[in-house]
């Protein structure tokens, strides 16, 4: 459960480059809740990256250590060559407008009192002339492409729409200003499955038309491994496994990346329930465990997992573990895989 | 609606709980909202009922009716018999006694549904010391073997506590816990894992499954998700837009479903097993709007079976050949009729309900 390591970071064309990225908040009394502790990854222009973990494992906080929402405690933010960290708070606002988010819940992240041509051109009308794009087009332009009639809907407010409308609205004011990446903090898990399955499949539909780079965060492992070219695997501020997600999901390499895949309710009443489950409680991020983070709920856990933190190394082509005994059969590299 | 014959589950005896023609109204500004329309279902003693329906089509509504627990504005019709006795009809007094040591409910958020200012142990001796007058002692040591049961560690410790000291998890095992402290011969869960963790959920259904073999309760499980009641329900009734869409017992459900809304939901899960970027299987439009449904059945206008008739007619319940299956479609999934139904929508490019195939679904 280290993060630390940088195996999994590849060469080459990258559009972002988090390294060593350091998330820790102030609690009191001199003590402070580590959420995020060292985390490095790397996302390829055109990539979808799942960030897939459960409540408290700083997901969340990671996809917003990117946008500088808030500053990391340390550690490093490339994007697009661009040192985020160190930029100055001009330039930052210049940088923020080609990375975007979209939140979790789509109806208290739209401001109820404008209509929704206002809050998807905001960030047109801020910005005016130095985009050059003629705003009421393109705000058409997007609310179209997101699959809402412009006519219909400019003059509406928030309230007159569903779940899935209004996170088709978010969609498109994050659309509107061009950008590369756009961070998805759970975007679909305030939504119904029959409605889900639109906005995953719109998210898919943009990201080809708009030739976007999505980050894509969630606690839904089957919904992640729809949408993701890589999937990460975080447990209480550190990286577990990053695969490509068919390897992922098929040959898990880290203990809790398969009691997780176990925990998944499958459709199926003929699948046996399997006693893969996971004991104990998360520990408290102010106090994490040393060692391997996960050693106090792992079914495997040895002495030297209290004492040794693991080390991010590959265990096949592109699959990489944080685990001093990673499961058999994701293992296809000779040696201990420490190349 | 029901008959009584397809008991599925082991039991002596009639069925525990007997609902027949269920139906209930709110009165709203915008005008009569009719939440649940029409619901009839049987249960038996040890049985569990999954309950699957989106946000809106009913599934909370009426088992809040059968506890009889709404607020005096719902209009409720119809009769719900727990064994063999009308709980609306019930006394003033007997009604106190009854939910909690007859029926009792654990509800979805932990953290709201127990009280913030008092400790847990308090939360599970109240119902304790009213329902069954015991005494202090003996109720305490009823919470302790309560915690124990429900798998929480260090139960002393716990009872003294406050719930905003306990993980999400660990309330609701409180909340199980505080719903079984009278032995109750029903346990109604209403998505009792919705607010939890993957590997928390997994945690709290096989408690739950288990407790309930354990105690020979029968339960209602209410869930949004097929995942979760695939595995643990004995008999499953999909729910949409008030009504019953299809029912039957959970392997015949998955092997051989009938409503095209049944078919529409499973297929727009994203599996596990399917290969990444798969495209979902998306349901056009959103759910009916309760105060205005649609007239006839309420799936038509999303379905990709409609034909006319299912706009102008409201389907029965009617049964298929297998014993305790019933749906309520003209064009079922999986028959000729229903084949030919969207064969025929296919090639005019829209359904007999106006919904257009040839665009991208939009909600």
């Amino acid at each position: 459960m280290a993060g630390t390591g940088k195996a999994h970071l590849r060469d080459g064309e990258v559009l972002l480059r988090v390294e060593d990225l350091v998330v820790e908040f102030p609690a009191g009394r001199n003590r402070k809740v580590h959420a995020v502790s060292g985390v490095s990854f790397d996302v390829k222009p055109g990539e979808t990256l799942g960030l897939v973990g459960e409540s408290g494992c700083g997901k969340s906080t990671t996809g917003r250590a990117i946008m500088q929402l808030p500053h990391p405690t340390s550690g490093s933010v490339k994007f697009d060559g661009v040192e985020m960290t160190s930029l100055s708070s001009e330039d930052l606002r210049r940088t923020r407008t080609r990375m975007q988010m979209i939140f979790q819940d789509p109806i208290s992240s739209l401001n109820p009192r404008r209509k929704v041509k206002d809050i998807v051109a905001e960030g047109l009308s801020i910005w005016g002339s130095t985009i050059g794009t003629f705003s009421k087009t393109r705000v058409n332009e997007v609310l179209d492409a997101v699959g809402l009639d412009p006519d219909v809907v400019a003059d509406r407010r928030p309230h007159q729409f569903s779940g899935g409308q209004c996170q088709r609205i978010c969609i498109a004011r994050a659309l509107v200003l061009d950008p590369k990446v756009i961070i998805c903090d759970e975007p679909v898990s305030a939504l119904d499955v029959s409605v889900q399955a639109q906005i995953l499949n719109l998210l898919e539909d943009m990201k080809a038309r708009y030739g976007l780079t999505l980050i894509f965060i969630a606690h839904d492992l089957a919904v992640v491994k729809n949408v993701s070219d890589r999937v990460i695997v975080m447990y209480l501020g550190k990286i577990c496994e990053v695969a490509e997600p068919d390897a992922l999901y098929s040959s898990p390499a880290h203990p809790y990346t398969k009691i997780l895949l176990a925990s998944i309710p499958e459709p199926d009443p003929l699948r046996p329930i399997t006693d893969d489950r996971i004991s104990g409680e998360l520990p408290s991020p102010m106090a994490p465990p040393s060692g391997c983070r996960f050693r106090t709920r792992c079914p495997q856990v040895q002495d030297v997992c209290a004492q040794v933190e693991p080390e991010i190394r590959e265990v096949s082509p592109g699959h990489y573990v944080a685990c001093h005994f990673p499961l058999e059969s994701a293992v296809t590299l000779a040696g201990n895989g420490k190349h | 609606m029901v008959s009584t014959t397809n008991t599925s589950a082991g039991g002596s005896g009639g069925p525990i709980l007997d609902v027949e023609h269920l139906s209930t109204e709110f009165r709203t500004s915008r005008g009569l909202l009719r939440a649940v329309d029409d619901v009839s279902f049987t249960l038996d003693r040890g049985e569990t009922l999954g309950i699957v329906g989106e946000s809106g089509s009913g599934k909370s509504v009426l088992v809040r009716s059968i506890m009889n627990i709404l607020p005096r504005t719902a209009n409720i019709t119809g009769s719900v018999k727990f064994e063999g006795r009308d709980v609306g009809t019930l006394p003033k007094a007997e009604q106190r006694h009854f939910w909690g040591t007859q029926m009792a409910m654990v509800f979805q958020d932990p953290m709201t549904s127990l009280n913030p200012v008092k400790r847990v142990g308090r939360q599970i001796t109240d119902p304790l010391r009213f329902h069954l007058k015991l005494n202090r002692d003996e109720s305490n040591a009823r919470a302790l073997e309560l915690l124990r049961l429900v798998g929480i560690p260090e139960p002393e410790r716990r009872l003294r506590q406050f719930p905003h000291e306990l993980s999400g998890g660990m309330r609701q095992r409180i909340g199980i816990a505080i719903a079984l402290a009278c032995n109750p011969k029903l346990l109604i869960a209403d998505e009792p894992t919705t607010a939890l963790d993957v590997t928390v959920q997994k945690q709290i259904l096989d408690l739950l499954k288990g407790l309930q073999r354990e105690l020979h309760m029968a339960m209602i499980l209410i869930t949004h998700d097929l995942g979760v009641v695939a595995g643990r329900a004995d008999r499953i009734s999909v729910m949409y837009g008030g009504r019953v869409a299809e029912t039957a017992d959970t392997n015949v459900l998955f092997r051989n479903m009938k409503h095209p809304y049944t078919e529409a939901l499973l297929d727009s899960i994203p599996r596990i097993e399917h290969p990444s970027h798969t495209r979902l299987q998306a349901i056009a439009g959103r759910p009916p709007d309760m105060v205005n449904p649609p007239p006839g059945c309420r799936f038509a206008p999303r379905c990709l079976y409609a034909q006319e008739s299912c706009v102008a007619e409201l389907p029965p319940l009617i049964p298929s050949s297998e014993p305790g299956h019933r749906y309520a479609c003209f064009f079922p999934v999986g028959t000729a009729e229903g084949m030919a139904a969207r064969e025929r929508n296919r090639e005019a490019g829209h359904t007999g309900a106006g919904l257009d195939l040839t665009v991208q679904v939009v909600s």
